[in-house]
């Protein structure tokens, strides 16, 4: 059992390094593809995550929506608009450098304390039982979504819907199409064709 | 004499599983390369290739060597590091699905009675997991990157074409195919292949789930092949037109990590389909006989398999506007319409 | 199955470092015994034998943004939905059939209002353009003949 322990903090620590490593990338790169795709690296570790607290259902959700859908329409956007490469500028506002370090000392100090206030507290978490529960498994998110959650599932269909007027909203621009046809003897002949979508 | 419950123990069986596993869907999808052209040359009313080793045999090895000697190359102006990437996401998409598939029932180990003191028994499966269908339309999904970033990487304009039509068509596909699966996971009330395989044993092992998802099944196969970029649904690669699509600029290796990528994409969908709508390893006499099981479902995947190539021999290229109508406005409201018909049937039969 | 547990899950990993080792694995066996002869004209973008002509990076339709965007929304449906398939039959047995049916059914018939939406406002019709250049084209072609076609019986007259 040590040794699955041991191997399960090994798995943890590599995660850990992939998704900061890959957040750092995303923020640091200057090619928007590469960021791109460190952004799904980052993704996909949470995946990772999820699946070492014991939530399948979560970290497959995570992969499916995330690195599979949303980052699907990013490498699209920068596919089709053709984003350049950026040129990196000067650097404005020199007084944040100073603020920033600031900010991760706060943010350094905070998890120190947590990791600290965890491990000093008389509550345990019981380990073996959280590892072996059903909490994240698809039957229990099932019978949850459905019973106690239901309105906030329901509002969901709302809000999908929303979104999908949305997007056709802002992708619909109507063109016209005028055509001109000149016979033998001069005559123009003009016809007009509106487009629904865009479609050049 | 071991404890069976060691995590080594099950990480060193699950290791021996998954190379087990891996071996035998590389070798048979080297040969499903011969066997597709020697079946599409019978087909067109030729030979096909029949001079390395006796009836072609050895002609995998000789593609693979001969993929080794290349040279490999890549375009001045592509972008390196996802040139690079991409046939790496390929193949790691294709092969990572391997795991949850049931090559058989749960078997009993031979002589283990001799050496552990009690049978050791354990399914034909490597990986029995609460979300198993999850995870292959989870990987599936990465897979697209796959075609996208080749075809955007190589900064050729027959590449972009193709990775871009392609990323479309897959992505068009996977609702069809999600929304497909719904009809089975009705039924079963499990995402766990080895369950939805075990259930579908009764009526002599015939009781096959496509009896009852004769839709499910028919929008399952569509979507599958236009997932797997096979014929009617080969736009991506279109040697007529685009070339060779997505993988225009690849060579060497590199491109046969493409080729091998997707005829494991084949075998996979293949086996899916026959776990999920055939009964997988479910036939006559394997309740008796668990050995049997194996043999069905690689009989079953060969079917599959086997209606590919037929399809390649038989039907011509969708052009890309039918290929989007098709998908969009026929095949996604069938689905849907096949989950509601699954439902409204299910609240009947399933209640007391 | 009735449990979590990690070691199930171990697969997912050792599959990785299989497939992906196996990868890196051939394609630097060939890049040590291929052959390297990189020319100058072989490392150009193929376009049929022609030097290449531009950029291959150009903006494309907004119809595969929009195709994109529309997967996203309707992927989520689907996720909703297996929760929901794999409950069913519980549900259903345990005499709770018409509330979990009702559920998913406005879930559906809401989703559905958006897919007709989406279909009734043209956004997939892809050869639109096309097919408006083409009827046209038939059109003009089809005058022309007519027009030749009285050319040819003034003469005969």
């Amino acid at each position: 059992m040590i040794i699955a322990d041991l191997f399960q903090t090994l798995i943890w620590i590599v995660l850990a390094g992939l998704a900061i490593g890959s957040g750092v990338a995303m923020v640091v790169q200057r090619n928007p593809l590469y960021a791109a795709i460190s952004l799904i690296g980052v993704f996909i570790s949470f995946a990772g995550f999820y699946l070492l607290l014991g939530a399948p259902f979560i970290a497959a959700v995570q992969v499916i929506v995330y690195a599979g859908a949303i980052m699907v329409l990013v490498v699209f956007v920068i596919m089709l608009l053709n984003v350049e490469e950026e040129v990196r500028k000067p650097l404005r506002l020199k007084f944040l450098i100073p603020a920033a370090i600031f900010g991760a000392a706060i943010l350094f100090a905070q998890a120190a304390f947590i990791i600290y206030s965890v491990g000093a507290s008389p509550v345990r978490v019981p380990n073996a039982d959280a590892a072996n529960s059903q909490i994240g498994l698809t039957k229990s998110i099932g019978t949850g979504l459905f019973t106690d959650y239901l309105l906030p599932f329901e509002i969901t269909s709302i809000l999908i819907l929303m979104a999908i007027v949305g997007a056709i909203t802002l992708a619909r621009r109507p063109t016209v199409l005028l055509l001109v046809e000149e016979d033998y003897d001069g005559k123009k002949h003009v016809e007009r064709r509106t487009l629904k979508i865009d479609n050049i | 004499m071991f404890d069976t419950n060691n995590p080594l123990l099950i990480a060193g069986a699950q290791f021996l599983g998954i190379f087990l596993a891996f071996n035998a869907v590389l070798v048979l999808t080297a040969y499903l390369s011969l066997v597709e052209r020697r079946v599409l040359a019978v087909m067109q009313g030729r030979l096909g290739p029949n001079r390395v080793g006796w009836f072609g045999l050895l002609q995998p090895l000789a593609d693979g060597i001969k993929f080794i000697f290349k040279e490999d190359i890549a375009p001045d102006k592509a972008t390196k590091f996802i040139y690079i990437l991409a046939p790496f996401i390929a193949i790691i998409s294709a092969l990572m699905t391997l795991i949850v598939y049931p090559f058989g029932p749960v078997v009993t180990l031979p002589f283990s009675e001799t050496f552990f003191g009690a049978p050791v028994t354990f399914p034909m499966t490597v990986a029995r997991m609460d979300v198993a269908l999850l995870y292959v339309l989870a990987v599936t999904s990465v897979g697209v990157y796959a075609i996208a970033l080749a075809g955007w990487s190589s900064n050729s304009k027959y590449s972009l074409m193709g990775g871009l039509r392609s990323a479309a068509q897959m992505i068009s596909y996977e609702l069809s195919l999600g929304l497909s699966l719904i009809g089975v996971i009705l039924m079963s009330g499990t995402l766990d292949l080895f369950s939805i395989a075990e259930q579908q044993g009764g009526w002599f092992g015939m009781k096959w789930n496509i009896f009852f998802q004769p839709l499910g099944f028919f929008v399952y196969l569509i979507s599958a092949i236009a997932e797997t970029n096979r014929v009617p649904f080969d736009l991506p690669e279109a040697e007529t037109e685009l070339v060779a699509g997505f993988h225009t600029e690849y060579s060497a290796m590199k491109f046969a990590l493409f080729f091998i990528a997707e005829y494991v994409n084949m075998t996979t969908v293949s086996m899916l389909a026959a776990t999920l709508f055939l009964g997988g390893f479910q036939g006559p006499f394997v309740a008796e006989f668990p050995i049997l099981g194996p043999f069905y479902f690689v009989a079953k995947v060969f079917f599959f398999l086997f209606l590919y190539i037929w399809l390649r021999g038989t039907l011509p290229r969708f052009r890309f506007d039918q290929l989007m109508n098709f998908g969009w406005k026929f095949l996604l409201p069938v689905a849907l319409l096949n989950i509601i018909l699954t439902a409204t049937i299910a609240v009947f039969f399933y209640s007391r | 199955m009735n449990e979590f547990q990690l070691i199930a899950y171990l697969p997912i990993l050792l599959m990785f470092l299989v497939a992906a080792g196996f990868g890196s694995s051939q394609v630097i066996l060939s890049a040590l015994l291929g052959q390297r002869k990189a020319t100058k004209t072989k490392l150009m973008p193929y376009e049929c034998g022609k030097d290449p002509v531009g950029s291959a990076r150009e903006r494309f339709s907004v119809k595969f943004y929009l195709i994109a965007m529309l997967f996203i929304l309707f992927d989520i449906e689907v996720i909703f939905l297996v929760p929901w398939a794999v409950v069913f039959r519980d549900f259903v047995a345990s005499g709770n059939a018409a509330f979990i049916y009702i559920e998913m059914m406005v879930f559906v018939a809401l989703l559905l209002v958006g897919y007709v939406y989406v279909v009734k406002k043209g956004t997939f019709e892809w050869g639109d353009r096309a097919r408006v250049e083409a009827e046209t084209e038939a059109k003009i072609l089809a005058r022309q003949e007519r027009l030749a076609a009285i050319q040819v019986e003034r003469k005969a007259a």
